[in-house]
């Protein structure tokens, strides 16, 4: 019985990052799923309402992009973005406190699931409408060559936003004017319940890029040291060539849509999740590390102890914060003060 | 004082507040090496260069979204939309975008923006060029709108719509561009949200803004040759409405015509309206009329057109109307 080869990228990666933050990316890949099995239970109990769609299946994609990450480089994403908020640094205890609509939330409760913000942390959202912040983030790449700054921004959508015009003009914006963005498609497979095959013509995501003549890549999605082998050298291309990058990272969502829709039915089969979950990312990365020796299975045990009491800590502070009060209604719809003008709201 | 075109003006707002600011930049169609489809923007890039006045490709959803983006980032967008019938493409940059950042992320997002270019029906361009939208920008808390009728308020308020930390919708009136009127040489600015009395009047308060307010004084030239005396009111800022000086203006008249070129249908005289009835209710002695655009796309042929489009004679009928003369 032969082993099988180790994959020139693991190699790679292994004797490249430090030990330390090999473990970290471990801890925050079970971070993310301990936290988002925390906020299906949460919803549950109806302590987060609206919409609420979870990451669980996905965490590659996040960790290792943002594992090439400088802290003051930005990240804009749609809405499945919890992990990406958690891994950019927000406060795991203020994210859920915006889960439950709380003030001390990192948008203080005016975001919730879907819209989490940290300035401070470069943590631009949190966008609703599918493709529409897309744009936002070839503005920050702008605003960073105008400032002749050299941080650049990761822009996060599924592959169901790359037939809206917004990531077309994005695109052909970026690459005409040399802006340094990197937009990463988390190919699910599913926009909601419409697989790719029946949504785009073409199938291979990253070829879009040809059309723009951008340089692209298509990366297992699943396996969170190939993401950060490809997303480094497409963070390398923007900070030192302002050269924009389209990456398709080909991942899997183990839960529905969102929390109020089904796992599988109509438009997937249970054997089709269930097969898809043996691909597990964490447990990928896992066998690599310990392959390698460079964690245990008690190791593993002890960070995902640490990851179930941090997320229980946040469920705590989001628990003790307060409802925003009534005077906050008005506040920031403007920057200056701003109360109810019309007699109609009197 | 000088003389100068609403054009110039605006250029001459825009020029001050690029050298008075770094971080504002003017991006759109045709901005920079054609200087602008109206020549609004005439010579900037030639003072400024291709990093501030940036052309861009037909793109208005992705360039309005490039400048939330780029003020998201710190930078002071100046977006030209070439006109304001082409932003119907990028209004959920606007509407989902610039005007609720600073909402959804707890105030941490301001989005200090300028989006601005002509607006109304100029001449036989028919349905698709021809609308005046601020009734629809003016119903979305977070974004404030401005449209200017004469020079002075044109740059005064531009000035103030490009320092301010708020999303601004501002409208220019595509024929307004040649008009002329004095302009002071030093520096100046019109706060946004204050009302303008345009002519002064005892017995009816006409309400009117951007190219409506020359309707309105047309009409008022003709009625005082009949002895009657209008009050041209002109908010200049659609949203936030200063309506003080409206209900100050109907105490005293005891009427109101709302003059309005876009259409009826929840129109701003129809908000207006509501206002004035309802803080002015026992001052009014008439039901307050409405002389709008009428309920229709803008016909191509001239003469249908012209039945569209608000006049000095509909506004005389319904002065005349509100006094019970006719």
């Amino acid at each position: 019985m032969t082993t099988p080869a180790i994959p020139d990228h693991v190699s790679r990666q292994l004797a490249a990052t430090p030990k330390a933050q090999l473990v970290d990316m471990l801890y925050q890949m079970l971070l993310g799923r301990r936290y988002e099995e925390k906020c299906a239970e949460m919803y549950a109990l109806q302590k987060i309402g609206g919409f609420c769609h979870l990451y669980i299946g996905q965490e590659a994609v996040a960790i290792g992009a943002l594992s090439t990450l400088r802290p003051d480089d930005l990240v804009i994403t749609a809405y499945r973005e919890h992990v990406h908020a958690l891994i950019k640094g927000c406060d795991p205890g203020r994210v859920m406190a915006e889960l439950f609509g709380r003030r001390d939330g990192v948008s203080r409760g005016k975001g919730g699931s879907m819209h989490l913000f940290d300035k401070d942390k470069g943590m631009l959202g949190g966008h609703g409408i599918v493709g529409g912040h897309i744009p936002l983030a070839t503005g920050t790449a702008f605003a960073a060559k105008y400032q002749q700054k050299d941080y650049v921004t990761l822009c996060f959508f599924g592959e169901a936003a790359v037939n809206i015009g917004t990531f077309h003009e994005s695109l052909n914006m970026a690459a005409l004017w040399k802006l340094p963005v990197i937009y990463i498609v988390e190919n699910n497979r599913f926009g909601m319940g419409t697989a790719i095959e029946r949504s785009s013509a073409i199938y291979d995501v990253a070829q879009r890029a040809c059309a723009y003549d951008m340089a692209s890549e298509t990366v297992d999605g699943m396996d969170v040291l190939a993401i950060r082998d490809v997303i480094g050298r497409a963070v390398d291309l923007a900070r030192r060539e302002n050269l924009p990058t389209l990456i398709e990272a080909r991942c899997y969502r183990f839960m529905g849509h969102s929390m109020s829709d089904p796992v599988h039915g109509h438009y997937r089969t249970k054997e089709e999740v269930e097969g898809q979950k043996q691909q597990d990312p964490i447990k990928r990365y896992f066998e690599h590390l310990k392959a390698a020796g460079l964690v245990t299975q008690a190791l593993l045990e002890e960070l995902d102890r640490k990851a179930r009491a941090v997320t229980e800590q946040a469920v705590q502070f989001a628990e003790a914060s307060p409802e925003p009060s009534a005077d906050e209604l008005y506040q920031d719809v403007y920057a200056e003060p701003y109360g109810p003008y019309t007699r109609s709201e009197q | 004082m000088a003389l100068v075109t609403y054009r110039d003006a605006l250029n001459q707002a825009l020029r001050e507040e690029l050298r008075r600011d770094p971080a504002v930049f003017l991006m759109g169609e045709e901005v920079g090496v054609y200087q602008g489809a109206y020549k609004v923007s005439k010579g900037l890039l030639q003072e400024f260069g291709p990093q501030r006045i940036v052309d861009t490709p037909i793109t208005e959803e992705g360039f309005s979204g490039v400048g939330v983006g780029a003020a998201m980032a710190g930078l002071r967008p100046i977006i030209e939309m070439m006109t304001w019938n082409f932003s119907l493409v990028a209004i959920d940059q606007i509407v989902n975008g610039a005007a609720k950042l600073l909402y959804m992320s707890g105030g941490q997002f301001k989005i200090p923006i300028v989006f601005r270019g002509p607006g109304g029906a100029a001449h036989q361009l028919a349905a698709q060029h021809s609308q005046s939208l601020e009734a629809w920008y003016a119903s979305v808390p977070g974004l404030k709108v401005v449209a200017p009728s004469t020079p002075y308020d044109a740059k005064g308020l531009l000035k103030s719509a490009i320092r301010d930390d708020d999303p601004v919708i501002f409208m220019e009136g595509e024929t307004l561009y040649g008009s002329k009127g004095e302009v002071p040489d030093e520096e100046y600015t019109i706060p946004i949200g204050v009302t303008d009395v345009k002519r002064q009047g005892t017995d009816v308060t006409v309400v009117a803004w951007s190219k409506m307010v020359t309707v309105a004084l047309k009409a008022a030239e003709t009625l005082a040759a009949d002895g009657i005396s209008c009050e041209v009111i002109d908010p200049r800022t659609i949203r936030p409405l200063d309506d003080g000086p409206i209900l100050e203006s109907v105490r005293k008249t005891n009427r109101c015509v709302i003059l309005e070129e876009g259409w009826p249908y929840a129109g701003v005289g129809a908000q207006i309206a509501y206002q004035v009835q309802q803080a002015a209710f026992g001052d009014l002695d008439a039901p307050i009329a409405r002389v709008t655009g009428l309920d229709v796309p803008m016909p191509y042929a001239k003469n249908l057109e012209h039945m569209v489009m608000p006049t000095p004679a509909r506004l005389v009928a319904a002065v005349r109307e509100v006094l019970y003369l006719d």
